[in-house]
């Protein structure tokens, strides 16, 4: 093919409006032209995988970059990915195909219903089947997930070491050997990670004082895996699913309460589609339905001013925006400000789609962490407290307003404030 | 670049062995792919990525579930998988490499990689007779490979980094101890899209061959020694060794 | 047909490993009891082979042979063979051996047993298969077997001795062959040296992870020990080969040897049975390695791990 056909530009001598000649150098411009150097088929490409047929349907209207939190650390969003693919672009291939973290603003704001959430698991996965490209440090998640049953490669029988310095005795179901009304999934970073032991301990303590007739799976529990599902992996994430679908369908319970908002959205919008549906719900609208009840037991002042981070898979994907809330305003002295990205609108932490695993893949392609914007707009709030309702979140900002030389804000799960205002510590 | 990695399904060691006769209880037993194999096949794909080719996967099919071992090679970048319907799980060494050999035959093979040992290897390895019944060479504890042109460039280790580099004319069989780089995650979903697109090519076994040993006689060890167990919890397990080493001025 | 006993031995830098002394003193045995000789078989070049405790020695030299290339070592050795049809041909079941055993088995249509762990009168062998979770009685059919015995099995000084080798051309042409020896591969230097080292903590597979290497480093350092471990660490690319113990690793002696996670493999046994202190912690109570190791305990390695960090 020849190199690129430039457009033509004309300039006319004089231009005379209402009768007032307007001539000048700036009265170029340029004549149409057809275009032939662009080419679909590296667009159709996307839009033939399965469930990325939206691919196809960007017209370039750009409401998307505005509110793309990549675009905003970087040069993103998926307009742009959709004009690269037309210029040559092949998104299997480029490293852009790993910077979404599936935070859905996008499809919020897209005339076209673009719909990223299904488009990028879909070129993931294909990625993957082809062979091509595929982070090192991805690739360790997805690994450590099938071989140990958790992202972070810890030894299964270990999930449920936590529980002993919870400081309330936590029921494992099989022990229990009874049904019981809430099946608490706890969830992989909660289980193992130092912060998220301390979200999870302090969930217990507090499910135990409201004398909630609840349970927990220990050593059966395995990852959700959704996020895997979102990076790609989705035969890793069909064979946790039924695993898990049959570990929860082992016992008897009504109601099953998750830690995280990616366990929530796999549990209730995902794993139907391979036959299960019992009720789950997330801690903060668990928590929210017991207002009454935990507002007795939270009797002492946690003088603070908090903001709170929305998680998008509780927030946008799953529409809980007033619980977390309810329950920080529930809380004796803590004043609730707001980022000025908050609810709908929310900024990405980019723990998402897989971005938890990919933190140093994502910096070569971006000027700073998606978390570390987070907490520089937490901290420009005033507040004390970044609060939080995600397992990812606290491990993620936690270190972001360090780098941030924002250390006088404490980045704590809500569980934990609720915790601090009923112990009075 | 014909590559061929010859594969042995062998009984899973991970829990007790049950016995019958004299001999392990085949039908009782899981069967699993070789460790070494593991290694062998990544060597394998090492190689072709490095220099082009197709990489073929054979093994014999003990107890009808092999299947699902080559999927696994298939997704790891193999190009082609084999079984040889041998459907007996008592199948020795001896015999699985006449009838890995007799199907390799066929195949114009420049290199065959296989395992170093297995731990059912009660009458030597396949890769060592593979070669004998090919007339190729062998070199056996390989832990890494070059190829350029019709030779390779092995490192075989003898012990404690110890070894020696070979080169050799091909064809050869390679025995392989440890792949040049660690074993590739192979993605489930690329295992789950292999198993239903993948045609496995079926190869009745030929030629007759076998260890010419008589089994007598099979059980665990004969226990001439036996540790001190240290019985109780973690802790009180932890405390004692503690104890243990302090009393011999070892901690 | 002769009641001859034959083994291969092996040497490198003109020094000949423990297993060979062990199997000629083996071999003196079974040649006693079935009238026959033990004949020390060294194929090499220039090789002073005057140390064993043989009825005879024979000594293949040719320039050709002067450092093992598994080629021209199973050319020589299946000529010599055919030749002079001996009982039994013994190998080291080793780096070297085992190239040669099971290669000259096809070869020669002769049974062949591997992981030999002791030899009857009547050649029957036990073989300590299966990872070393089972033995196997076997008895070879016909009148000639070979036997890959594991290393460490028999005594070292009944193999010592002084005979005169006898020196033979090879019996084969060794031209036109497909395998050249290249160069010698050293010990990367660099890493601490296991085989110095007083006290190891020892890891094994049940360590799971590479992540959880950390929690050994840890309590090695408590312990002012270095930590090793078995082969399957290593092929996961999760320690340096330097670490290694065993039979394709290296030998050690220390004062203390604490295993975390190592059933005791046969090939592992060989580089560590003669540590002064073996403690072995592992879930599988039937793990060989509690017949071997001085203290055991059937736990969970990381338990036990992180309860002794507290208390040392």
């Amino acid at each position: 093919m020849a190199g690129p056909i430039k457009a033509k530009f004309v300039e006319k001598e004089h231009a005379v409006v209402d009768g007032v000649d307007i001539s000048g150098h700036w009265n170029r411009m340029f004549e149409q032209r057809v275009i032939t150097e662009y080419t679909p088929e590296l667009i159709e490409k996307i839009a033939d995988l399965p469930n990325a047929e939206s691919f196809a349907n960007c017209y370039q209207c750009a409401k998307c970059v505005s509110v793309c939190p990549v675009d905003i650390v970087g040069n993103y969003g998926p307009r742009k990915l959709y004009r690269y693919a037309q210029t040559g672009m092949d998104l299997t291939e480029a490293p852009e195909l790993w910077l979404c973290t599936t935070c859905k603003n996008c499809l919020r704001v897209c005339p076209k219903e673009v719909d990223m959430i299904k488009i990028m698991p879909a070129a993931r996965e294909e990625a993957i089947l082809q062979g091509k490209f595929v982070p090192a440090e991805l690739q360790q998640a997805f690994e450590n997930t099938a071989k140990s049953g958790n992202p972070l490669g810890q030894p299964q029988r270990k999930r449920d070491a936590w529980i002993k310095d919870a400081g309330v005795e936590i029921p494992i179901i099989k022990d229990l050997a009874r049904p019981v009304d809430v099946l608490w999934y706890v969830g992989s970073y909660p289980s193992y990670h130092p912060r998220g032991i301390d979200a999870a301990s302090a969930a217990a303590r507090i499910f135990s004082a409201l004398g909630i007739d609840f349970a927990i799976l220990g050593k059966e529990e395995k990852d959700d895996a959704d996020s895997q599902r979102l990076a790609g992996e989705k035969g890793l994430f069909e064979m946790m699913a039924e695993s898990n679908i049959a570990t929860f369908n082992n016992y008897e319970w009504k109601e099953m309460v998750v830690t995280g908002p990616h366990e929530l959205n796999a549990f209730k919008n995902v794993y139907p589609k391979y036959g299960f549906d019992r009720p789950v719900i997330h801690y903060t609208t668990f928590l929210a339905r017991h207002l009454d009840q935990l507002k007795e037991l939270l009797k002492h002042e946690v003088n603070v001013k908090v903001t709170y981070h929305d998680p998008c898979y509780l927030g946008r994907h799953n529409g809980e925006y007033e619980a977390p809330r309810k329950l920080l305003e529930a809380i004796p002295g803590v004043e609730l400000v707001e980022m000025q990205r908050n609810r709908e609108n929310g900024y990405c932490c980019g723990g998402g789609g897989g971005g938890m695993w990919m933190d140093s893949f994502t910096a070569k392609h971006t000027t700073m962490r998606l978390s570390e914007k987070r907490a520089m707009e937490a901290a420009s709030t005033g507040a004390d407290v970044l609060a939080v309702a995600c397992p990812f979140e606290v491990s993620r900002f936690a270190d972001a307003v360090k780098s941030t030389g924002n250390e006088h804000v404490d980045v704590l799960d809500i569980l934990e404030l609720l915790d601090k205002s009923m112990r009075g510590e | 670049m014909n590559i061929v990695v010859a594969i042995k399904h062998i009984p899973s060691i991970a829990d007790d062995l049950p016995v019958k006769g004299n001999n392990v209880d085949f039908d009782s037993v899981d069967f699993v792919l070789n460790e070494f194999d593991e290694q062998s096949i990544e060597q394998a794909v090492l190689v072709k990525e490095a220099v082009g080719g197709t990489v073929t996967v054979v093994g014999v099919d003990m107890i009808g579930e092999l299947d699902g071992v080559l999927h696994l090679a298939l997704a790891k970048g193999a190009d082609k998988a084999v079984k040889i319907t041998g459907d007996d799980p008592a199948a020795d060494s001896h015999q699985q490499a006449k009838w890995l050999a007799e199907a390799i035959k066929g195949m114009s093979a420049d290199m065959v990689f296989a395992g170093v040992q297995a731990s059912n290897d009660l009458d030597g390895q396949i890769g060592p007779m593979i070669a004998a019944h090919l007339d190729m060479p062998y070199i056996g504890g390989v832990s890494s490979v070059e190829v350029a042109g019709d030779s390779a460039t092995v490192n075989k280790e003898f012990a404690g980094g110890v070894g020696a580099k070979y080169s050799v004319s091909l064809p050869m069989v390679v025995g392989v101890q440890a792949s040049t780089k660690p074993p590739r995650y192979a993605p489930v979903s690329k295992v789950r899209q292999v198993a239903q697109t993948a045609t496995i090519e079926k190869v009745a076994p030929s030629g007759d061959a076998g260890s010419g040993l008589t089994f007598k006689k099979m059980a665990p060890p004969v226990v001439t020694g036996h540790a001190e167990m240290i019985e109780g919890s973690s802790k009180d397990v932890a405390k004692k060794i503690v104890e243990l080493l302090k009393s011999k001025g070892l901690a | 047909m002769s009641n001859d006993i034959f083994v291969i031995t092996e040497h490198m830098d003109g020094k000949f490993s423990d297993v060979s002394f062990e199997l000629v003193g083996k071999a003196k045995e079974l040649a006693s009891a079935l009238g026959g000789q033990a004949v020390a078989v060294v194929v090499g070049s220039g090789t002073a082979s005057n140390v064993f405790a043989s009825d005879s020695t024979i000594q293949v030299d040719d320039t050709a042979l002067s450092q093992f290339n598994p080629e021209a070592y199973g050319k020589v050795i299946e000529a010599l063979v055919k030749d002079k049809s001996p009982r039994l041909v013994m190998f080291g079941w080793t780096a070297t051996g085992m190239d040669l055993a099971a290669w000259l088995s096809a070869r020669l249509g002769v049974p062949c047993a591997a992981y030999v762990k002791n030899i009857g009168a009547d050649l029957t062998m036990s073989c300590q298969a299966y990872g070393g979770k089972m033995s196997a009685d076997v008895a070879p059919e016909g009148d000639m077997a070979i036997a890959a015995v594991l290393a460490g099995s028999f005594p070292v000084e009944a193999g010592q001795g002084s005979t005169a080798a006898t020196t033979m051309a090879s019996p084969v042409a060794l031209d036109g062959l497909k395998t050249k020896f290249v160069e010698a591969i050293k010990p990367a230097a660099g890493d601490v040296d296991i085989t110095a080292q007083t006290k190891l903590v020892s890891i094994g597979r049940g360590i799971g992870s590479k992540d959880n290497v950390e929690l050994a480093e840890e309590l090695a350092g408590k312990l002012g020990a270095t930590v090793s471990s078995s082969r399957p660490v290593v092929d996961a690319g999760w320690l340096p080969r330097t670490r290694q113990v065993g039979k394709s690793g290296l030998k050690v002696k220390p004062k203390l040897y604490l295993m975390l996670g190592i059933s005791g493999a046969p090939e592992h046994l060989e580089g560590m049975k003669s540590a002064e202190l073996i403690i072995a912690i592992n879930t599988d109570k039937k793990a060989p390695i509690f017949n071997v190791a001085h203290y055991g305990a059937t736990a969970d390695l990381f338990e036990v791990a992180e309860a002794m960090l507290e208390l040392l």
